[in-house]
């Protein structure tokens, strides 16, 4: 059972990447479409919420033609600093971020809209340079609801199967996470793997949810 | 209007198998020529539907084995027939063999280095190496024999890529995502544009593909007669043509 151990300790390492990827990728776009008015901003909305309802295997495909060896960012990659994210821990993040990435968009994006933008100008007539008041205003006040939508993504994460399996393969102690660790238990008949490995996934997102109710209450989970 | 609540109805009332519907769980090398001989037995046996179920032969097993209602179950080794048969799925008397095969080592077409022999393998060229998982595909069980009688097992499983079933091997080389990878003849015979066949390994065991009907399936009675047609001389024709070898 030592390789459910290593499962873990990689799933929760894939997560944390992917999360916190996602803590700058969605922060960032969330912002820069709750403040700015451009042409064909809901289109390209649409575009970023896209990875939540496609089918993984969609994106798992889309990533391998992307950054495996022949596409072009991994061809680019591999020919100027050797870098292969196939079957990579890396390329079980950036599947991993990419599906998990319009749940914090999605979020902070609402979050930042119902921040008062009176007070970002009041802010900025007080001579507050803008990067300020960003991280000073904006910011704190949104902050409920990325914190939200940072733990539903790293929940997410976690539990990321069908790009993953795509992208990074599986691995034992490289890339095979918790999710891909049972399926190829139960494929195999394993059934005492398979029972172990789901105990201790339901045990994991059981603790997730409640740290998540303890850092956002009244939010994710019903204050106590 | 009609057409559009007629299609709701067929998906969601239409879930549950046919009794003339003969539902065939085949190893994942065997996906194109069985896809091909479905019309013969079709036409042969009218009314009846031939549903096939494509997966790695242990993964197959374990489906049946949870009560997956699977008619035939033909596999692409001894090992996991044996094993269907240990469980009680299959009867001893029903195994026919029906088609043989031959492990080859196979590279991108665009690569630069081609072992000469398997040990080869072991060298610094060749950095990931997809293999089937021997613990549920039948061709990754086939090399881990080749790579254990060599000496050479513990050497190569450190740039084993393990793969779900032998086309996902066939992919990831037809990508160059890795340096080799080991296939039957009949599955790099599908992309000769994106694959070469490096070498013929000789197998510790000869590859023998089994099929059963299974006593427990919904349509046992036809499952038999499928197992029956495929060592017909119009279905072993078309095994023929993607390679297989009598057994």
């Amino acid at each position: 059972m030592e390789g459910a151990w290593v499962a873990l300790a990689l799933t929760l390492k894939v997560a944390l990447w992917a999360t916190a990827l996602n803590l700058v990728l969605g922060v960032g776009v969330g912002y820069a479409m709750a403040r700015w008015r451009f042409a064909g901003r809901e289109v390209l909305d649409a575009v970023f919420t896209l990875p939540m309802v496609m089918p993984p295997t969609v994106l798992g495909y889309y990533l391998l033609v992307l950054i495996g060896s022949q596409g072009p960012v991994g061809a680019w990659l591999l020919q100027h600093f050797g870098i292969r994210l196939i079957f990579t821990w890396q390329g079980a993040v950036i599947a991993a971020t990419v599906v998990s990435f319009p749940l914090v968009f999605k979020g902070a994006r609402a979050a930042f809209e119902t921040v008062d933008a009176q007070l970002e100008d009041a802010a900025r007539t007080l001579g507050i340079h803008e990067i300020a008041v960003f991280f000073r205003i904006s910011l704190p006040l949104a902050w409920r609801g990325i914190l939200a939508g940072l733990l539903l993504s790293f929940a997410r994460a976690l539990g990321e199967f069908g790009a993953t399996l795509m992208v990074a393969g599986s691995i034992p102690g490289r890339t095979q996470t918790l999710s891909i660790a049972v399926y190829e238990a139960v494929q195999a008949g394993q059934d005492d793997v398979a029972n172990f490995l789901v105990v201790l996934t339901s045990i994991t997102c059981i603790a997730v949810l409640l740290a998540a109710g303890r850092l956002v209450p009244g939010r994710v989970a019903p204050r106590d | 209007m009609n057409g559009l609540i007629s299609l709701v109805l067929a998906a969601t009332l239409g879930t549950a198998a046919h009794a003339a519907d003969l539902t065939v769980s085949a190893a994942a090398s065997l996906t194109n020529a069985f896809k091909d001989l479905a019309p013969l037995f079709e036409a042969a046996n009218p009314g009846t539907k031939v549903l096939y179920n494509f997966g790695a032969s242990g993964a197959l097993l374990q489906q049946i084995h949870k009560g997956a209602p699977v008619d035939v179950f033909a596999s692409a080794d001894q090992e996991t027939m044996d094993q269907a048969q240990r469980k009680g799925l299959v009867k001893a008397e029903q195994r026919r063999n029906f088609v043989s095969n031959t492990l080859v080592v196979i590279v991108p077409s665009t690569a630069a280095n081609t072992p000469k022999a398997v040990s080869d393998l072991i060298q610094a060229a060749y950095q990931r190496i997809a293999i089937g998982l021997p613990a549920s595909v039948p061709v990754g069980r086939y090399t881990k024999g080749v790579l254990e009688a060599a000496g050479q097992w513990a050497a190569i499983e450190s740039k084993m890529i393990g793969a779900n079933n032998v086309r996902q091997v066939l992919d990831y080389v037809a990508r160059a995502e890795v340096d080799a990878g080991f296939v039957y003849a009949t599955d790099a015979a599908l992309m000769p544009d994106k694959v070469k066949v490096a070498l013929t390994v000789p197998t510790t065991t000869p590859i023998l593909y089994p099929v059963a009907p299974l006593p427990a399936g919904p349509n046992a009675a036809m499952g038999q007669r499928f197992v029956d047609f495929l060592q017909s001389a119009s279905a072993q024709g078309v095994l023929a043509k993607y390679g297989f070898g009598r057994p």
